[in-house]
C-alpha cells in the first residue's frame, strides 16, 4: 500500500509536491504515537486527514512546523521536505512556521487587540510601517470573513470576541505570515455550522493562493473540501487516495469503509 | 397511601440532611472566624499600651536620654533602606530567575539542580541566612558591616520566594497563548513579551511587594550583617546613611528597647511594634489593591 503510494508520488513532476513526509515517527519519551508515516502534500491542493482521537493528527501536524519541540521528551525520526529542503535542517525554523499557517482546535484570542492579533506575527518577522501592517490586518480579516463585523473595533480584545469569531480570528492570525501552507486542525469543533460553512467557503477561495492541509473529525467535511484524503489511525495511514475513493463505496480498505460511516470498532 | 401534598415536601432524612448542612458550615465558619480575634487581640492590646507615645513626633524624632525617650526615626527611615535596597536586588535577579525556570528551562539535571536549590533556600532559617551574610558579605566579599551587607543578605532570603511567586503568576497564563505565539513563528522571547510577560507582571508586583513585610520584620540577619544599637542621625533627615554605613532598623531597636535597654519608658517599645505592624500592614495593603485593581481589567 505504502510502496504503491510512494511511486505514485513519484510519478508527478517535483515541483508539484510542497511538503514530502517519509517514514515519519514520533515518539513521546519512548512511546510511539506515529509509526513511520510517508505521503506527499501536492500544491494548491485539499488534503484531508480524518482519524479518531490519539490517532496522531496534531501530532503530525506539529512535526510539520517543528513545534512540537516544545513538548519536552520527543523524538521525531524521517524526513519532512518543504520545497524539497529538510525542514529539520533549515536554519531558520521561526521563518518556516511562518510559511505555515496553524489554526488549532480552540479558538485562541491572544490577550491583545484585534489589531494587535493579526499584526503580531508580521511584526516578530520585523515589519514596522503601520500602513503595510493596516493592509495586512485588513486583507488577512476580510480572508477569515470577519472584517465587516470588527472593522470599527478593532482596538477591542480579542479574547472578548464570541468562539466562532475567536476562531475566525485565528484563521487571520494565520494568513498574517502570508503562509504557503494552511493547515487546519479540527477548525470546526467550536463554533456553530453556520460559521463553518463560511468557513469552509473561505478556504475554497483560499486554496488559489496556498495548499491547505484539512484535519478534521467531521469526514464529511473532508468530503466536501478535500481533494485527496487519507485515513489516520494510531499513528498509521490505513489509507490514501482521492477523497471519492474513500468516501465510497469501494475504498481498499475494510476499515476506511467502516469509519467513514461511523461503524469504526 | 395518600399522595404527597407537593413534591417538595421534605422528608425527614431530607431535615437531618439540611441540619447537618447548617451545623457544617458554622463550625467552619466559626474556624475562619477565629482567625480575626489574634489579629485583634495583637492590634488592640499594641494600640492601648503604646498610646502615650503614638504621636507624628514619635515617628520624626531621634532616640534621646540614652533610648529611654524621644523617637525612632533612625530606625524607621533604615528599615525603608534595607528593605527597598534588598527587593531592588532580589526582585529583578528573582524575576529574570524565574521566567528562564518557567519559560525556558529544559527539564534536565542542571535545572532540576536550580529548583532544588530554590525550594532548599527558602526553607533555610533566617538567622542561618544572617550567618551566611556575614561570613560571604560582611567579610569574604569586604562590604563590611554596612547597609549593603545587609540588604544583599535579606535579598538572598527574599529571593526564592519571589522566583516561587514569580513563576505561579507565569505559569498562570494559560499555555494556548504561548502555542498560538511559536504557531506564528514568535521566538520565546516575543512570545514572553508580547503575551506572558503583561499578563503577568500583577501577580509578580503583588509576590514581591510582599517580600517588604518580611524584609522589614527580619532582626537576625540585619543584626549580624549592619544594623546597630544607636546611629546618630538628625531628626527626620530623609537621606542619612551612605551605602557603607550602618544604620538601625526597626526590627532590631525593637529586640534592643525591650531586652537591652534599662529605664525605658513603657509605651516607647509598643509604640516601635505599632509603627513595625503599620508599616507592614500598610504595604499589604497596597499589594492587594493592586492585585484587586490589575485582576479587574484582566483580558480574557
Amino acid at each position: 500500500m505504502v510502496t504503491a503510494m510512494t511511486a505514485a508520488a513519484n510519478a508527478l513532476p517535483p515541483a508539484d509536491v510542497h511538503i514530502e513526509v517519509r517514514d515519519l515517527r514520533l515518539a513521546y519519551d519512548a512511546r510511539e504515537v506515529i509509526h513511520g508515516i510517508s505521503f506527499d502534500l501536492h500544491r494548491h491542493e485539499i488534503l484531508g486527514v480524518i482519524g479518531p482521537a490519539q490517532s496522531g493528527k496534531t501530532s503530525l501536524l506539529r512535526c510539520l512546523n517543528r513545534t512540537i519541540e516544545f513538548t519536552p521528551g520527543t523524538q521525531v525520526s524521517g524526513s519532512i521536505r518543504f520545497n524539497g529542503e529538510d525542514i529539520a535542517r533549515t536554519d531558520d525554523v521561526f521563518g518556516l512556521r511562518r510559511k505555515i499557517g496553524m489554526v488549532a482546535p480552540l479558538p485562541v484570542g491572544l490577550p491583545l487587540s484585534i489589531y494587535d492579533n493579526v499584526a503580531f506575527a508580521p511584526r516578530c518577522a520585523g515589519l514596522k510601517g503601520k500602513s503595510d501592517l493596516d493592509s495586512i490586518v485588513e486583507q488577512c480579516l476580510r480572508q477569515a470573513a470577519l472584517w465587516d463585523e470588527v472593522k470599527d473595533r478593532l482596538d477591542n480584545l480579542g479574547t472578548k470576541l464570541s468562539g466562532g469569531q475567536q476562531q475566525r480570528l485565528t484563521i487571520a492570525r494565520a494568513l498574517s505570515h502570508q503562509p504557503e501552507i494552511l493547515c487546519l486542525d479540527e477548525f470546526s469543533i467550536a463554533i456553530d455550522p453556520v460559521t463553518t460553512m463560511r468557513i469552509e467557503d473561505v478556504l475554497k477561495e483560499l486554496r488559489q493562493s496556498m495548499t491547505i492541509v484539512l484535519v478534521t473529525n467531521l469526514t464529511q467535511q473532508a468530503r466536501r473540501l478535500a481533494d485527496r484524503t487519507f485515513f489516520l489511525w494510531s499513528g498509521e495511514i490505513v489509507e490514501f487516495g482521492p477523497t471519492e475513493q474513500i468516501f465510497g463505496e469501494k475504498p481498499k480498505d475494510r476499515r476506511t469503509y467502516d469509519y467513514v460511516r461511523g461503524i469504526f470498532g | 397511601m395518600t399522595a404527597p401534598a407537593s413534591n417538595f415536601t421534605e422528608t425527614a432524612r431530607g431535615r437531618r440532611k439540611r441540619r447537618q448542612e447548617v451545623i457544617a458550615k458554622w463550625i467552619f465558619g466559626s474556624m475562619a472566624a477565629a482567625m480575626i480575634v489574634p489579629l485583634l487581640l495583637i492590634v488592640g492590646y499594641l494600640i492601648v499600651r503604646a498610646a502615650p507615645s503614638l504621636k507624628l513626633e514619635f515617628l520624626l524624632d531621634i532616640p534621646r536620654k540614652g533610648m529611654t525617650a524621644g523617637g525612632i526615626w533612625p530606625a524607621f527611615i533604615g528599615t525603608i533602606y534595607l528593605v527597598f535596597l534588598s527587593l531592588a536586588f532580589s526582585a529583578p535577579v528573582g524575576i529574570l530567575a524565574a521566567v528562564y525556570l518557567n519559560e525556558y528551562a529544559k527539564d534536565n539535571w542542571f535545572n532540576r539542580l536550580i529548583n532544588l536549590a530554590v525550594i532548599n533556600l527558602a526553607g533555610v532559617p533566617s538567622i542561618v541566612h544572617a550567618l551566611f551574610g556575614l561570613g560571604a558579605f560582611v567579610y569574604a566579599a569586604r562590604f563590611g558591616y554596612s547597609i549593603i551587607s545587609a540588604s544583599l543578605t535579606l535579598a538572598i532570603m527574599t529571593l526564592p520566594v519571589i522566583i516561587a511567586s514569580t513563576r505561579e503568576s507565569l505559569a498562570s497564563v494559560p499555555r494556548s497563548f504561548r502555542e498560538a505565539c511559536w504557531n506564528v513563528g514568535a521566538t520565546r522571547w516575543q512570545t514572553i513579551r508580547a503575551v506572558v510577560l503583561p499578563n503577568s507582571i500583577s501577580g509578580i508586583l503583588t509576590g514581591v511587594i510582599l517580600q517588604v513585610s518580611r524584609a522589614a520584620g527580619e532582626t537576625a540577619p540585619v543584626m549580624f550583617t549592619g544594623a546597630v544599637f544607636f546611629k546618630a542621625v538628625q531628626r527626620g533627615d530623609l537621606l542619612p546613611y551612605a551605602l557603607t554605613d550602618q544604620c538601625m532598623a526597626l526590627s532590631m531597636h525593637l529586640y534592643t528597647l525591650s531586652t537591652q535597654v534599662p529605664g525605658v519608658q513603657e509605651s516607647i517599645p509598643y509604640a516601635t511594634a505599632v509603627v513595625l505592624l503599620g508599616s507592614v500592614l500598610l504595604v499589604n495593603t497596597a499589594a492587594i489593591t493592586l492585585r484587586a485593581y490589575l485582576r479587574s481589567r484582566k483580558k480574557w
